[in-house]
């Protein structure tokens, strides 16, 4: 069924009885040619451009509870191509692209907004670095702009341009950046993966692969035995977990990340901020909450929920450059597992097992990335060769020492 | 989070700061044979482990020293603290 506005109206003309469900609930059939594991994200985007865009069939994607209850439904929906070094912002700037033709493309209202994403910019140094920032954006195809204190003041009118402490020297400005309602995204790939024949198979955990003379034959799973020619893993924070069973050890580990929404405010923000001198991000939703976060717990954690001391450095954060915002009520809050890698960038890559394919490591940046993810994880599996703008996405990077590390931390996954 | 400091008593995590895996004070020996492989598997591969995970954290606001923390990762809940100097002894490590 296509969705338009006709369709709206007609449907509340006559009751709303004519809609279906968005996706089948299939029962998983014995042997596919692709199973990819995790319906994240990720997971449903890579289904998805394997059926549309390399024509393949024959495809299920096995999600262990229900589709889009993992970090795609737990992300702060912030989308950006602001990134610095060759490996990365090439694939950023194709994700943002991907994006901005994504409702068009699945025929569903993702909510895509491109309110514009704003970098403060707290000292001389810092200013440096972002317009270096800005120019590898331009090089790249992507959208930059320095803007000055009046500049931000004329806009953002409630930011701390006066605080001594962290005083607001400008901001590095994408226009094009900006939010996506996150389930929807997950929703839209689903019902489009599902129109072009792939088995989306909720509550079916993996729970081992079947690998015989180095080639993998399949997974089990809590339903029984499913074989497979290629098996794709996209299961984000569970990425260690589950390529434990495979025998494999990763350059990843999995941290929790907390996000907080405010009670409903008038509109006061019309983009996304990011605090320079500390960790906070902020938008507003269109119901009118406050959605921020800030920094990593920092701790190995599959929990799923943070400690109070992240929240206070997460608020101070806040407070320091949007002082109204301690008028605001915390309305809820909630963690995710992120797949923090050891130079803070992904994995898009064969593994030593044929068959056998990973994607993870998105650590807490992995949203923005869905389209473009999917799109070059769909290209590595059905050709196996890597996207053009996934190269770089290697697992033998650590090895060789070709790291893509955008904050020159090293391999501590905590700091990234 | 409250860690039990074996010198110090119960002390809040936010004093600490978390140095990952235990499995650090393992560092491989740089003359053996296959020391580049030993440390590219120690630099950078981890094992991750959902359930109970010894790590490291150091007492970066308080005494400096380092501990080795038992912890569950599904729970945060802490087993078991002792000084990694302890544990780097038993282990043979230095003397
Ligand atoms: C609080 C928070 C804020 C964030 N903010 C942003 C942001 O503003 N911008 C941004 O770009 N990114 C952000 N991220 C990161 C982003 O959400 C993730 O990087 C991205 O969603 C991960 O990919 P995914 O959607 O495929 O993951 P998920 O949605 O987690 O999908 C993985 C799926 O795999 C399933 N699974 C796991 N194990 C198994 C198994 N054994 N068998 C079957 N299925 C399994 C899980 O149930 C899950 O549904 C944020 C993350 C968090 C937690």
């Amino acid at each position: 069924m296509r969705y338009s506005g006709f369709k709206v109206i007609k449907e509340a003309l006559t009751g709303h009885k004519g809609w279906t469900p968005a996706w089948r609930d299939p029962e998983p059939q014995a042997q596919y040619d692709y199973i990819i594991i995790g319906g994240g994200g990720h997971g449903l985007a890579a289904a998805y451009y394997l059926a549309k865009e390399f024509n393949q069939k024959r495809i299920a994607v096995l999600e262990k509870g229900w589709i889009g209850g993992g970090n795609v439904g737990r992300n702060t929906t912030i989308i950006r191509s602001n990134y610095l070094l060759d490996g990365n912002e090439p694939f950023y700037e194709f994700s943002l692209k991907l994006w901005e033709g994504l409702e068009q493309d699945l025929n569903y209202n993702a909510m895509v907004s491109q309110r514009g994403i704003l970098n403060l910019i707290h000292s001389d140094a810092q200013r440096d670095a972002f317009i270096r920032r800005g120019n590898a954006m331009i090089l790249n195809g992507a959208d930059a702009e320095m803007l000055s204190t009046e500049q931000i003041k004329e806009r953002y009118p409630f930011l701390n341009t006066l605080d001594a402490r962290f005083p607001i020297k400008g901001g590095l400005a994408q226009h094009r950046g900006g939010t996506v309602r996150h389930d929807a995204v997950a929703w839209g790939y689903a019902r489009g993966a599902d129109t072009r024949g792939v088995d989306i198979i909720q509550n079916c955990e993996v729970t081992g692969f079947r690998i015989e003379n180095g080639k993998c034959l399949g997974v089990e799973t809590s339903r029984g035995f499913i074989g497979a020619n290629k098996v794709g893993c996209a299961v984000a924070g569970s990425s260690g977990r589950l390529m434990a069973k495979a025998d494999m050890r990763l350059p990843i580990e999995s941290h929790v990340l907390q996000a907080f929404v405010s009670e409903g405010l008038k509109p006061v923000l019309p983009g996304v901020i990011t605090f320079g001198a500390g960790h906070f991000y902020v938008s507003q939703s269109d119901k009118g909450g406050l959605v921020f976060g800030g920094d990593l717990d920092g701790y190995n954690s599959y929990a799923q929920r943070g400690n109070l001391p992240t929240v206070e450095d997460v608020c101070e954060g806040g407070m320091a450059i949007f002082p109204a915002l301690g008028r605001a009520r915390l309305l809820r809050m909630w963690g995710g597992i992120m797949d923090m890698s050891m130079d803070g960038s992904p994995i898009i890559d064969r593994t030593h097992i044929d068959g056998l394919y990973f994607n993870g490591g998105w650590c807490y940046g992995g949203f923005k990335a869905t389209p473009a993810s999917g799109f070059c994880f769909a290209h590595l599996l059905a050709r196996d060769t890597p996207h053009p703008t996934a190269t770089a996405y290697r697992f033998d990077r650590f090895e060789k020492g070709l790291m893509i590390d955008e904050k020159g931390m090293g391999n501590q996954p905590n700091l990234h | 989070m409250i860690i039990h400091h074996p010198l110090l008593g119960p002390r809040d995590a936010a004093e600490f700061t978390y140095m990952g895996d235990a499995k650090l004070i393992d560092r491989p020996d740089w003359q053996s044979e296959t020391a580049a492989q030993e440390f590219y598997e120690y630099g950078y591969l981890r094992d991750n482990p959902a359930g109970w995970h010894k790590e490291l954290w150091f007492h970066e606001a308080g005494d400096r020293s380092w501990l080795v923390v038992t912890r569950n990762t599904l729970t945060h809940e802490i087993s078991n603290v002792e000084l990694a100097r302890d544990v780097a002894r038993a282990r043979g490590r230095s003397k």
